[in-house]
């Protein structure tokens, strides 16, 4: 299968200093890839880069057989979305809130039944029209996931999805993105440092370390036998960082 | 002198409705725009900014005044004292005061809304409506407050538009006409009037405000 993303000697510098450094990297359509690695290795940067917010310092990136151009157009960057781990919601309601990534496309087209299908999927239905920043941690995250499916990309961006949530909203998010990624062939890529969330989740996994990718292998590999020594500390949570 | 009143608050309030509608059409946009596009120079552009939030209404009066002066680069506009020359000083005292303050609301939006805007495929329009809709009651507060700055000044209409009677004559100016002339009973009517002028207008924008937002 051709690749969906192709990251090749990509590099993203700020302020003189390289935060992430990668050779080469596919990610193939319909896949959950999750990228692993401590706190401040790049993975947020991926992501950016990923949706087309940020142009790489160096490097090529090429989308569904496509060179991106510099700066990625808008019709580009809707094929992508993306979830953050600290949502910001609106001060609106729930509903305005999914809706609005429709509205920015659509104007004013009757958008009620993508919504309220977007809220059930994500089992807000019954606070559709709660105001946004009554909600709890679980129910602002999934608020943000369903504003990010209602928009029903081909790639869904998840940053530290789960970093801050309970057992219950953790299991749940995760349900969704798999029933996601198997009913709607949307590919997900993950960032996470949680290396359980990854073995449950992703088909492949990377290990990256400050900026550069140490390994990419299929989860149950990258789990059970990997290459690298530092893959090996990293998934054992031996690795002191 | 009450026969005349009526022309006075309506001049009053349409000199001053017709600065702010200048100052917030091109204020409030510009003030988003700066925090969001920083300009090269912005910390002296910002502090320029926070002077003018500050001017004096008489200087900007005399820099009006000197503007459109017959000699001035402007004078051949022949705006000095019309209500046109009011409201041209009236936008000067009250555009720094709407930017500075509509900066001051959208910084106050939380920073990570904006790539959470842009992730969601909003075009940089998109995201600066959205950000001024999230700062509403500040951009409010600043249109408010520049409201209550222009119709209480008295310097710069006094200036460029003269106190002509029947012509420039508004609440403030003819507050200080009545008050030299010793008609205390006059001038305190007009000045409650000028309150409540005041009070109407600014439960109006609140209004107004609320209803743009729901």
């Amino acid at each position: 299968m051709s690749a969906l993303y192709q990251l090749t000697g990509v590099q993203q510098v700020y302020a003189g200093r390289a935060v992430l450094d990668i050779d080469q990297l596919t990610i193939s359509p319909g896949e959950i890839f999750a990228l692993v690695g401590p706190s401040g290795a790049g993975k947020s940067t991926f992501l950016r880069l990923l949706n087309f917010l940020e142009t790489p310092s160096a490097g090529a990136i090429r989308f569904d057989q496509r060179p991106v151009p510099s700066p990625a157009p808008l019709t580009l960057i809707r094929r992508v979305t993306m979830v953050f781990q600290r949502p910001v919601l609106l001060t609106r309601s729930v509903q305005d809130n999914v809706a609005y990534g429709l509205r920015l496309r659509n104007g004013h087209a009757p958008l009620a039944g993508k919504v309220r299908e977007a809220l059930e999927q994500v089992g807000l239905a019954g606070l559709a029209r709660h105001p946004a920043h009554q909600l709890s941690g679980g129910e602002l995250q999934r608020t943000a996931l369903a504003r990010a499916l209602v928009l029903d990309p081909e790639v869904l961006l998840l940053d530290e999805p789960t970093a801050n949530l309970d057992p219950y909203n953790v299991g749940l998010i995760e349900a969704i993105v798999r029933a996601q990624n198997r009913k709607r062939g949307t590919t997900v890529v993950l960032v996470t440092h949680n290396v359980f969330q990854a073995r449950r989740i992703a088909r492949r996994v990377g290990l990256l370390l400050n900026g550069r990718l140490v390994e990419v292998a299929p989860a149950e590999q990258f789990f059970e036998s990997p290459r690298d020594p530092r893959t090996v500390a990293f998934v054992r949570g031996e690795m002191i960082y | 002198m009450f026969a005349s009143l009526p022309p006075i608050v309506l001049l009053s309030l349409s000199v001053s409705s017709a600065a702010l509608a200048i100052a917030a059409v091109s204020g409030v946009p510009l003030g988003a725009r700066l925090v969001l596009q920083p300009l090269p120079g912005q910390r002296w552009i910002v502090l320029l900014i926070y002077t003018g939030m500050g001017l004096p209404p008489v200087v900007v009066g005399l820099f009006v005044y000197l503007l459109l002066s017959r000699s001035g680069p402007l004078g051949w506009l022949d705006w000095l004292f019309t209500p046109a020359a009011m409201i041209a000083a009236q936008t000067v005292i009250a555009w720094p005061l709407v930017v500075g303050l509509t900066m001051t609301a959208v910084e106050g939006v939380d920073p990570a809304l904006r790539l959470q805007l842009r992730a969601l495929g909003a075009n940089p329009t998109q995201v600066m409506w959205t950000l001024l809709s999230e700062a509403w009651p500040g951009v409010l507060a600043a249109i408010i407050a520049a409201f209550g700055s222009i119709i209480s000044e008295v310097g710069a209409v006094m200036l460029v538009g003269g106190n002509i009677e029947g012509r420039t004559r508004v609440l403030t100016t003819a507050i200080v006409l009545e008050t030299r002339k010793g008609n205390f009973e006059l001038s305190l009517a007009l000045g409650g009037v000028l309150l409540g002028l005041a009070f109407l207008s600014n439960f109006l924008l609140l209004r107004l405000g609320r209803g743009i937002v729901r």
